[in-house]
């Protein structure tokens, strides 16, 4: 997330190494890096105009999809490209209730993205301070931690968030709870992985001798240290976050039409396939397809640049 | 060895008594089961004696170890929804969910370790791109928007194939198949490579890579050396050095290509476990719930297990720490 920050038009990179890196300079050097895959910066241009399109959704399209009122029945099936009674094109048709569906899966963008992106965040908070408590103390704590930890691990994501939506029932914040329940333990992991590493070394050890509080070192000396894989590993869980939500709503246990997602636009829209009406399901299909691979695509990019074997 | 195997043991106890616990007591604590069996309109006697019935006025505490004894028994309670009993209802429907993993689990070997093959032999070239960038597909794309693509072309436009269901099925020894028959093969191909892409792309990468680390290996130049042909060397030497990890893997992975039945089986309509825990989830279905949740955390468990131990057989190092 760091690189939308990242200024822009600083040209050549550094080429010898400076004594002290500042912040600024690593963003740089970081950006130029970056910027050497073309793929990358289209993942990137596409992940930033959805977000934009779907979180100023109301100002772009034509028609509030959850306004009951606004909906017309007559209008409801129209093909892509043919005009409604509200006088305007629907570019990508309507669906059964008459809902501009252009509008709708903006709409359902918007919800998958706060989804996916609040159970990310949610997941990797959980998932670090387990996974530095685990590595801090050691021992016992850290053995019942990581058992835990890898059990989850060795259960596909799918069927923990079904456990989970299946004891807690529908709607957005359980589905989010769901999502975190499912994939903090990848945090866990490489946060326990990396700060086992950074724990043993000397400044650590310094931090400790002094009479900071234990939540200070860990958190302000040996977080910023293992922070680098875990930025990774948020990008692809969004993106992985997003596509289970789309999933459990496709089931139908997921999110019901009256806040409709991406998943549940699709699964609504999979009764009427058979009937020749594919834009129902295939146009917010492919929102989600270009949604989660280009997130993947940027988090591929973000692991090769950081990854010191690559560094120059 | 064996104070490793009894403690590793004592934990899988531990782990699935936590998990039924939770299970039980998470599905117990959601709707009530009683108001979507009955009509609205049944007198409140026979309200009563439906919870009598299934033992919902007794305390949970209580419910839960009736629940466990009858386990031990083989009895895993009785559907709410289709009034049999759960084992016979989960092993009605075993059978469809184990062919699809079974078909889907040969194509991916079939398909998936031949490109892996090649996209590591020849790294560079076009053709292994194409394969690489295929299985990123598998892996990110959403299976039930792919088998929903697959529905799409060749079910309602191209009409070559059955959209969905089981189609004919014959009996065989105690089970129906559907593989006995074309019209059961036009019915299995499509969930079964729908469920199969994403196991494909995995071994796609495990086969390059494995691939890709022989080529530069000392016993690779060295039957180069000898003259050997490409082909000798490919399918003689290598494949058999790294088969062994990706049979591991392999055998890892197929828990999880139970689990990722349940999507599949709801896209294709395909009648099995899978299809099974949705539909109880949906109508609260709790026995059938509870007994499927508990079965596949004892599963996942004892894959669990029989990994620990065969890894602590091979590397003395992880029974030494873990024993102690």
């Amino acid at each position: 997330m760091e690189d939308t920050l990242t200024p822009r038009g600083n040209t050549a990179a550094v080429p010898a190494a400076p004594p002290i890196e500042t912040r600024a300079m690593r963003l740089r050097n970081f950006w130029s890096d970056y910027r050497q895959s073309w793929v990358a910066i289209a993942a990137l241009i596409v992940i930033v105009a959805l977000l934009i399109g779907s979180f100023f959704a109301p100002y772009l399209v034509p028609q509030d999809p959850y306004d009951l009122a606004a909906l017309d029945w007559l209008d409801a099936f129209l093909p892509p490209g043919s005009e409604g009674s509200g006088g305007y094109i629907h570019l990508l048709g309507t669906d059964n209730a008459g809902r501009d569906m252009l509008s709708a899966i903006l709409y359902g963008l918007r919800t998958s993205f706060m989804i996916g992106i609040s159970a990310g965040v949610l997941a990797l908070g959980v998932g670090i301070t387990v996974g530095l408590t685990a590595a801090y103390f050691g021992g016992r704590i850290e053995a019942l931690l990581m058992r835990i930890v890898d059990l989850q691990l060795s259960m596909p994501a799918i069927l923990l968030a079904l456990v989970m939506v299946a004891m807690l029932g529908q709607g957005i914040p359980q589905i989010v709870f769901a999502l975190v329940v499912a994939q903090y333990a990848y945090f866990a992991r490489t946060t326990h992985g990396a700060a086992s590493v950074e724990r043993r070394k000397d400044y650590i050890e310094a931090a400790r001798s002094t009479p900071l509080p234990t939540w200070r070192v860990m958190f302000k000396h040996l977080l910023p240290n293992v922070l680098p894989p875990l930025i990774v590993v948020a990008t692809v869980q969004v993106a992985s976050a997003i596509s289970l939500e789309a999933t459990l709503s496709f089931l139908g246990v997921g999110l019901p039409l009256t806040e409709p997602s991406l998943g549940s636009l699709i699964s609504n829209g999979f009764k009427y396939i058979h009937a020749g009406r594919s834009w129902l399901s295939i146009y917010p299909g492919i929102f989600l397809m270009i949604t989660v691979v280009a997130i993947n695509l940027v988090g591929d990019q973000v692991r090769t640049v950081i990854d010191p074997r690559n560094s120059r | 060895m064996f104070g490793y195997l009894v403690g590793r043991l004592a934990q899988a106890m531990v782990v699935i008594f936590a998990m039924s616990v939770i299970v039980f007591v998470g599905v117990y604590a959601i709707g009530n089961p009683i108001d979507v069996m009955i009509d609205p309109g049944a007198t409140a006697e026979i309200r009563e004696n439906l919870i009598r019935q299934y033992g919902l006025d007794q305390p949970l505490w209580r419910q839960y170890f009736t629940f466990v004894g009858n386990v031990f028994q083989g009895d895993l309670g009785r559907s709410m929804v289709y009034n049999i009993s759960v084992t016979s209802l989960v092993f009605s429907r075993l059978p469809a969910t184990l062919e699809l993993v079974l078909v889907s689990v040969t194509i991916a070997a079939v398909i998936g370790i031949p490109a892996g093959l090649y996209a590591g032999y020849r790294p560079d070239s076009i053709g292994a791109k194409l394969i690489m960038a295929l299985s990123v597909l598998g892996f990110s794309v959403p299976t039930f928007w792919i088998g929903m693509l697959l529905i799409m072309a060749f079910a309602v436009e191209l009409g070559w194939l059955p959209s969905g269901g089981r189609g004919e099925v014959v009996e065989f020894l105690w089970f129906k198949t559907s593989l006995a028959t074309a019209n059961g093969w036009s019915h299995v191909i499509m969930p079964a490579i729908n469920l199969s892409l994403f196991k494909m792309g995995l071994l796609i990468r495990l086969t390059r890579a494995g691939m890709v680390e022989a080529m530069g290996a000392e016993y690779v130049r060295f039957a180069r050396a000898q003259g050997l042909p490409d082909r000798q060397i490919v399918f003689s030497h290598i494949l058999r050095n790294i088969s062994i990890p990706v049979i591991t893997v392999f055998g890892l992975e197929l828990g999880s290509t139970l689990a990722f039945a349940v999507v599949t089986e709801t896209v294709f309509n395909w009648p099995g476990v899978g299809k099974l825990i949705i539909d109880s989830i949906l109508q609260l279905d709790r026995p059938v719930m509870v007994s499927y949740l508990v079965m596949v955390v004892i599963l996942f468990v004892l894959i669990n297990l029989i990994v620990d131990l065969i890894y602590a057989r091979l590397d003395p190092r992880v029974r030494l720490k873990g024993g102690s």
